[in-house]
């Protein structure tokens, strides 16, 4: 296979046989090792190949195999010429991360720790089969998917303030009507669950900041705690993604593509635009859920810090196709931008951001494995430039769950981090094992390589304080 | 004869199954999926009918298992075993009576998001079935 380095941590796979445009990965030569291990490059290629593609198809850096597109993908296609791929998206629509930030001190959280991870595990349904205690009225369910947190704000769930996150909260063109009763169904018990895999809520301390003015604008400031919140559309999403795969496969067959997994349909065609208004309605209900758990997180801070101030810093989507404004050889056209795995990160200026950060971009969240380091980070116009202004979303993972179990017991992963002084709390002993520290790439590598390409810019590292797990 | 085996995939869940007749690979492989998810044994308290159909034995078995989390998400039932499952192999129906219980009993260490075609095959070698499966998790 070719692959050319073209400068420091930029890969090319040239145009060739049926792909429309080049390949970009963007790594180290070390993270490429881990790449080149599984499918990662040919599923680059792949993406190329499908129609309307436009600029190059990306992995970044904390690329690896997925499902039809890598996980750590960005392609964008023509709204006329181009397609819409779920598999491209993913199947948990609009997992992503919500932050709070807090003027608790750290050392306040260190004096509660056990406190707080009983409180929040009691607090925020997680885990597989335990539903929410937040009930939806008959009707209501159309509207969490067409309003989204809005939805919340108006029922007195938190306030406006609130819906200082992507998209403020809530996707426009998301209509009820495409989502399938079954998914609907699926969803009902689930708004405000965090789920399980790598899903996870962090109580966190602020242990480093790169970017002083950046950093106040944001609200962070070192020795204080901030909360993160990691999940996404829970069934619903995994439904819509399941029930449209159905669809397309029926409707265009299989035979023409470069592989199953990418079944895609015209982004002008009924299907295509049936399936982009039922994703914008579980990435509604994924923005919902973030909402709802974030606001029980803050009761049950209130609880134990009665006078702490709790506000709602940022949320970003990992998993969602959008139509933006991009700059394409020169000319700037409406694109589908598909990030399977993949943060925005818009630079100072772009009408997508919320006033108060528009001036100096947008707040990149990029969380780490469980009991490692996150960060947060700001866009920038070269992530613009160079992929349709996106980031890495995570470590990525480079070891399968079953060989990370066979590696070290949950006990033993629990054990570690406890003489990290991190409490956590998992419904789970060996879903601690599977998400190991061991089976992902290392986040602050990861971080370094995008800040120095200019994918985003650091702001601050963030260590873990609590941790509970599905 | 081993029931069903696990293989190795970074990301998702990957396993094979086995059996001596169609329908006891797909028994299986829906015993393979809730494995993958818990290492407890599911108490039979409680029973389900089940009726699924498919247009080859792919969708049929994609079908089955989406029907089992689907369950699962919206009746609080994990599945325990299986009793007279049938196939019609002629239209690819299934009818099978689920024996399972509430999934708050149990511990879960991890969840099933959907059942995918990557790399499914549902064939027959030398008398034995075998099925393939990839989970995303």
């Amino acid at each position: 296979m070719s692959l050319k380095q073209i400068s420091k941590n930029i890969y090319e796979i040239p145009k060739e046989g049926k792909m429309n445009v080049a390949g970009r990965i963007y790594a180290s030569e070390k993270i490429m090792k881990d790449i080149e291990k599984d499918k990662t490059i040919e599923q680059v290629k792949n993406v190329a190949t499908l129609p309307g593609i436009v600029g190059f198809s990306s992995a970044l850096t904390d690329a690896h195999m997925g499902y039809g597109m890598c996980i750590g993908g960005v392609a964008a296609f023509d709204l006329d010429k181009g397609i819409v791929s779920p598999g491209g998206i993913g199947y948990d629509i609009n997992c992503g991360v919500r932050i709070l930030s807090t003027n608790i001190k750290v050392s306040d959280i260190k004096k509660n720790q056990k406190k707080i991870v009983e409180a929040l595990y009691k607090k925020i349904p997680s885990g597989v089969g335990h539903g929410s205690p937040f009930q939806l009225k008959k009707g209501e369910m159309d509207l969490v998917l067409e309003k989204g947190a809005n939805f919340l704000v108006g029922k007195g769930y938190g306030s406006r303030d609130d819906l200082i996150v992507e998209d403020f909260g809530c996707i426009e063109n998301a209509d009820a009507s495409k989502v399938s009763p079954k998914a609907k169904q699926r969803g009902i018990g689930q708004l405000g669950t965090l789920g399980a895999g790598n899903h996870f809520l962090e109580v966190q301390e602020i242990y480093e900041i790169f970017d002083e003015k950046t950093a106040k604008v944001f609200g962070l400031k070192k020795g204080y705690a901030t909360i993160m919140i990691h999940c996404g559309s829970r069934g619903l999403g995994h439904q819509v993604a399941s029930d449209y795969i159905k669809l397309m496969e029926e409707k265009y067959g299989i035979k023409n593509l470069p592989d199953r997994e990418l079944i895609n349909a015209p982004i002008k065609s009924q299907l295509g635009q049936d399936y982009i208004k039922a994703m914008n309605c579980a990435a509604n209900f994924a923005f919902a859920n973030r909402h709802l758990i974030a606001y029980w997180v803050k009761e049950a801070m209130l609880e134990i810090f009665p006078k702490a101030e709790i506000k709602t810093l940022y949320d970003i989507c990992h998993n969602i196709g959008k139509v933006e404004e991009h700059t394409v050889e020169g000319k700037k056209m409406n694109v589908l931008v598909h990030r399977k795995g993949a943060t925005r990160s818009f630079g100072p200026g772009r009408k997508e951001i919320p006033e108060k950060y528009r001036k100096i971009g947008q707040p990149v969240l990029i969380p780490g494995s469980m009991g490692t380091a996150s960060y947060i980070l700001v866009g920038t116009k070269k992530a613009e430039e160079m992929t349709f202004g996106s980031t890495a979303h995570g470590a990525g993972r480079v070891m399968s769950r079953h060989s990370a179990i066979k590696g070290q017991t949950g006990a033993a992963v629990k054990k570690k981090l406890n003489a990290k002084n991190i409490e956590i709390k998992s419904g789970s002993l060996q879903s601690l094992a599977e998400e190991a520290p061991e089976a992902y790439k290392d986040v602050d590598e990861v971080v370094n390589i995008v800040d120095s390409l200019g994918l985003s810019k650091k702001v601050a590292k963030l260590k873990p304080l609590v941790v509970v797990k599905g | 004869m081993k029931k069903f085996e696990f293989l190795e995939h970074t990301a998702d869940v990957k396993f094979q199954a086995f059996g001596k007749s169609i329908e006891k690979v797909f028994e299986n492989s829906a015993i393979a999926m809730i494995s993958a998810m818990t290492n407890q044994k599911i108490k039979k308290k409680i029973k389900k009918d089940l009726k699924v159909k498919g247009k080859d034995f792919e969708s049929l078995m994609y079908n089955f298992l989406e029907e089992i989390l689907f369950i699962m998400d919206t009746e609080a039932f994990v599945l325990g075993g299986i009793r007279k499952l049938k196939i019609d192999k002629k239209n690819f129906e299934l009818k099978a009576e689920l024996l399972g219980d509430s999934p708050k009993k149990y511990e879960f260490h991890l969840d099933v998001k959907a059942i995918t075609y990557n790399e499914m095959f549902v064939r027959e070698e030398k008398k034995n079935w075998i099925a393939q499966i990839v989970l995303d998790v």
